[in-house]
Formats: C-alpha cells, sequence, structure tokens
C-alpha cells in the first residue's frame, strides 16, 4: 500500500522554548486507520495541526496525497479533513448553512446532493434548518464531521472524535469511520480511549513527549508487547517457587495461594509454554484446584509503553 | 490535478457567510446607525442647524451630511472589518480558515469585501436619510460613490488588522471609541476647519480624518479646506499601509498561527 502521508524528519518548538515535537518520521498507508496514541501534552494535536496547516512546523517536510503542505498548500489542503477536538461551530447558523460553508471555503462549487449525503449519512438531515446552538454536544460533533466531509477529502483527521459522546455516537461514530475506510477515505485519529484504538485502528502509533516510540499494526503490536498471564489457585500453598519451577518466569500471590506465569504471547518454544509449565507442576506434585489466563490489553501496553520510555530515554 | 490559482468558491462562502450575518442582524446592522444619523439630523440640522450661518454658501444641515456619512462609515467599517475575523478566533472557527485552500489574500478579499459592501450600503442608505430631512446636490458624484469605496476598503481593511491583533472584546473597541470618535469629531465633521482660530487649525492639520472628510466633502459641494491631490494621497497612503500590515501579517502568521 502507498503511503498517503510521508513526514519526514518533523519538528515543532513553540516560541516559548516548548519542544512539541521531536524529529517525528511516519508514513500513513492509503485507506488505512491509523491511530496516535499518547498521554495529555505528548504532541498529537501538534503533530495534526501542522499536518493541516493550523501550526507551523519548525523544520521537516509534510507530503499529503504527494503535495508538500506548504508549497502546494491548495492540493494538499484539498485531499484533508479535520475534526478537531473542540467543538468548535458557528452558534448562530444552520446546519445546511455551516456544511455548505465548508464545501466553499474548501474550494469545491456548490453541490447539494453531496451535502445531502453527508448530512444523511450522519443522521443529521432533518436537523438541517436548526441552529447550532439548538442542538445537543452529540449533534454538534456530528455537524463538526459534516463540515470534514463536505469537500470530500481523502484523507481524515479525527482529533479525539469521541471524547465526551454517549455510548451510541461512539457506536454511530465507529460504525461510521468504517464505512468511510470503505469508501477509500484514510483515517487518522487521536484518541485516549484505548479501546477505540483497539477496535478501529489497522496501525497504532504511541507518541510521548514529541517522540514516536513505537509505529506498528495492531496486531502485531498486541502480539509483540501483550503479555499472557496464567493464574493457578493452588490446592496447597508455597512458601517459594520451588528450584524444579525457576525456568519459568512465576510469582507467588496470595499468600502462596495463587501461582502467577507471565509469558510472552508470541513465543511458542517448547519448554516454556503453559503445557511444560503444567507438566513439570505435576511431576513435582504440585496441585492446582483452578486456573484462568488473561492477556494484557492495548491499555496495558499503552501504559508500559509510556512509562518505560524515560528510562530508555535520556 | 491541477491547483486552482484563485479559490473562488472559498471567497464566495466567507462572501456569503458575512453578508448573511448582515441580514441576519439587520436591525443591529443597519437600522441603529440610521436612526443614530436621524438623530444627528433632528439635533443639529433642524434644531441648531436652523440658527446657524451657512458654511462656505451651503446650508449647516446639508454641509455635515458628508461628515456624519464619514463618521459612520469609519466606525461601522472598522467593526465589520474586525468582527468578522476577531469572532472566528474567539469562539475558534478559525481553524477551519487555517486549514482550508485558501490564500491569504483570498482571505482578506472575502473579508474585508463583506465588510466595505455593508459600509457602502449603509453610507447610502444614510444618504437617502438625509435626503429626507435636506435637498442634497452632489457635485462630483462618481468621486463621491469612488472615494466611499475607497475609505470602506480602506478602514474594513484597518478593522480587520485591529481584529486579528485583538484579544478581546475591549480591546476590539479601543479603536473606535477612543481614537477614530475623537479624531472624526475634531476632525472637521460638524465644522470647516477655515472656522477654528489659526492655532487649531494648524494642529488639526495633524489629524489624518481631517484630510478624508474634507475630500469627502468636497465630492458633495465642490469645496474642500485641504487640497484634494493631497487627500486622497493620504487616504490611498493609509490603505497601502493597511495592505502592507495585513501581507507582514499572514506571511508571519502572527496572533493567528503558532
Amino acid at each position: 500500500m502507498s503511503a498517503i502521508i510521508s513526514i519526514s524528519n518533523l519538528t515543532k518548538t513553540y516560541k516559548s522554548g516548548h519542544q512539541a515535537l521531536k524529529t517525528i518520521n511516519l508514513e500513513i498507508k492509503q485507506g488505512e486507520i491509523f491511530a496516535l496514541l499518547g498521554p495529555n501534552g505528548a504532541g498529537k494535536t501538534t503533530l495534526i495541526n501542522i499536518v493541516c496547516g493550523i501550526v507551523t512546523s519548525s523544520s521537516g517536510t509534510v507530503l499529503a496525497d504527494g503535495h508538500d503542505i506548504r508549497r502546494d498548500y491548495r492540493l494538499a489542503r484539498m485531499k484533508i479533513g479535520l475534526v478537531p477536538q473542540e467543538l468548535h461551530t458557528d452558534a448562530f447558523e444552520t446546519v445546511l448553512a455551516t456544511v455548505s460553508f465548508s464545501r466553499g471555503l474548501y474550494g469545491r462549487p456548490r453541490n447539494p446532493a453531496i451535502i445531502e449525503k453527508v448530512l444523511r449519512d450522519l443522521s443529521l438531515w432533518e436537523k438541517r434548518n436548526d441552529t447550532i446552538r439548538t442542538l445537543s454536544g452529540g449533534m454538534k460533533r456530528r455537524v463538526m464531521i459534516a463540515k470534514a466531509l463536505a469537500h470530500e477529502p481523502t484523507i481524515l483527521f479525527l482529533d479525539e472524535p469521541t471524547a465526551g459522546v454517549d455510548v451510541e455516537l461512539r457506536r454511530d461514530m465507529w460504525e461510521m469511520v468504517r464505512s468511510l475506510r470503505a469508501n477509500g477515505v484514510t483515517i487518522i485519529l487521536t484518541t485516549h480511549y484505548i479501546d477505540e484504538a483497539e477496535e478501529m485502528a489497522d496501525r497504532i502509533g504511541v507518541i510521548n513527549k514529541g517522540e514516536l516510540i513505537v509505529v506498528e499494526e495492531k496486531s502485531v503490536l498486541m502480539k509483540k508487547l501483550g503479555k499472557k498471564e496464567l493464574t493457578l489457585q493452588l490446592q496447597e500453598p508455597l512458601a517459594v517457587v520451588p528450584p524444579g519451577l525457576a525456568d519459568f518466569q512465576l510469582e507467588l500471590k496470595a499468600d502462596g495461594h495463587e501461582l502467577h506465569y507471565a509469558f510472552d504471547a508470541s513465543v511458542t518454544t517448547t519448554g516454556s509454554g503453559i503445557a511444560a509449565l503444567l507438566r513439570r507442576m505435576s511431576e513435582l506434585g504440585i496441585t492446582f484446584k483452578d486456573l484462568n489466563t488473561s492477556q494484557s490489553s492495548l491499555e496495558d501496553i499503552f501504559v508500559n509503553l509510556v512509562h518505560r520510555e524515560p528510562k530508555n530515554g535520556k | 490535478m491541477k491547483a486552482p490559482l484563485f479559490n473562488v468558491h472559498g471567497v464566495v462562502a466567507i462572501y456569503r457567510f458575512e453578508m448573511g450575518r448582515f441580514l441576519r442582524t439587520v436591525w443591529q446592522s443597519l437600522v441603529t446607525p440610521v436612526i443614530t444619523t436621524s438623530l444627528y439630523f433632528v439635533v443639529f440640522g433642524s434644531a441648531i442647524g436652523s440658527r446657524m450661518q451657512d458654511v462656505e454658501g451651503v446650508p449647516y444641515a446639508a454641509f455635515i451630511v458628508p461628515g456624519l456619512m464619514m463618521m459612520t462609515l469609519f466606525t461601522e467599517s472598522i467593526f465589520n472589518g474586525s468582527f468578522g475575523i476577531y469572532f472566528p478566533k474567539f469562539v475558534g472557527t478559525i481553524y477551519e480558515l487555517l486549514s482550508a485552500p485558501i490564500s491569504y489574500f483570498e482571505a482578506v478579499l472575502a473579508y474585508v469585501g463583506a465588510a466595505a459592501t455593508k459600509s457602502v450600503v449603509l453610507g447610502l442608505v444614510i444618504l437617502a436619510t438625509a435626503s429626507f430631512f435636506v435637498p442634497i446636490h452632489i457635485e462630483h458624484p462618481v468621486w463621491m460613490i469612488a472615494l466611499l469605496v475607497l475609505v470602506s476598503v480602506t478602514f474594513a481593511l484597518f478593522g480587520f488588522i485591529l481584529g486579528i491583533w485583538a484579544n478581546s472584546f475591549e480591546q476590539l473597541n479601543v479603536v473606535p471609541m477612543l481614537i477614530m470618535t475623537p479624531l472624526t469629531f475634531l476632525g472637521g465633521a460638524f465644522y470647516s476647519i477655515d472656522m477654528l482660530p489659526e492655532t487649531w487649525r494648524t494642529l488639526t492639520l495633524f489629524n489624518p480624518v481631517v484630510y478624508i472628510i474634507s475630500v469627502f466633502r468636497w465630492s458633495f459641494f465642490g469645496e474642500a479646506d485641504v487640497p484634494v491631490v493631497l487627500s486622497v494621497s493620504l487616504t490611498l497612503g493609509f490603505f497601502a499601509a493597511c495592505l502592507a500590515a495585513v501581507g507582514i501579517i499572514f506571511k508571519t502568521g502572527w496572533r493567528l498561527k503558532n
């Protein structure tokens, strides 16, 4: 798959001296859903704002569908739609007027059929003649998305799209994002709902303190960094982990009643898996009454990555 | 795909949006200044004006018409020019303008064009209102219209700069209220500067508004306090200075971009 966005050596230092981005290199593939994760102040919004033209980078280049965002800003920006994090709307405009305005602003001729489709897809058609101030927060969020889609962009940035929306709308948005992707739109979303990234994304980038710590296929990331854990409820408590089980990464918990075995889900070498452990325990006469396994979520991976970073870094 | 040389749809969208706001708030935008101007005519034109001598051979009530038009034009052009860009900054919708494929020139053209259109309409409405109170003869109608447009565009542009500079509604009102209103009152809106004592007259010549009102009054009555060429040159100079300032603002992203 070819890259629709190419970011090379991008840096941003604000006038205050705050270095928001430290040499970012990133390629977004055409047609993918890319989730950018990171704690507050990590640089997610700065990165998006630079690509969209709202913030000026200190150095580096960004190509959107092959167009330099500075030199060929018209062509680059015509391809991009942006739904910012905050609900910025013209309170006194009608839904139809504000969405039509956005289409014109992005250099597209009037096309009522497209505006109608966008509004219908977002369940806004019935509200088209309502002024925005009369709408609920969730509806306003939909209006923001409609505005971003009015000029038929092929790249859509969603900055925290489901922050503060109810469960139903959140599901609707996920559905909408999938259908946009099915129509060939590349989606880049930032979120602090890790389950959202887990649910939606093809690839995930984690940004922390202005640096991209990792960019990986979601499944690979889960596999690579995801830990599985086996918990065994022992029949008889143990005081220490027996030397016969020293080959395994074991930990005793609950006053010796539970044996925890953390293992790498991607490693399937014989001799280190669950079966090998259970066999060895049987040989040693250690019995258990129950067991369960759990897999680390993307959230665990994310927290792990972000907290590990300073130790690895400077 | 080739990049369009001019984002005509974008310019039209902003222009329509701004004019839409004007129509939505037509009472505030149009009727209020008309009522205020009518009150000036009642007080200065009919009540006091009837006891005043002719100024430069023109009845006082007619004499103040160009000054009144200019006074409203200054404040309204500045207000509309500044509000159009300040409001998106204030509510945050500026993100859309900054991320749109629209050049700075196009954005200025649309915002300032809309603000100036409102002022020109307002100026003509005030003129029509005035004609109900006094008979008005315009000596140089083409110049009058040209000056009306030039002053509207120039001060809308000046307002646009203020709108970008302002960080609060208070700042937005400082220049029109504390600078423009006194300069207009002292700039010969209600009198000819020839009526002033010599010292005050000399001092008044440092007020740029004097030149604008003088040349505009000239387009009505054919008489000017200061040379017409000087007045036109100064107004054009101010327009060019505003244009240069806008150019620098957009080039550097001052108060718009981080």
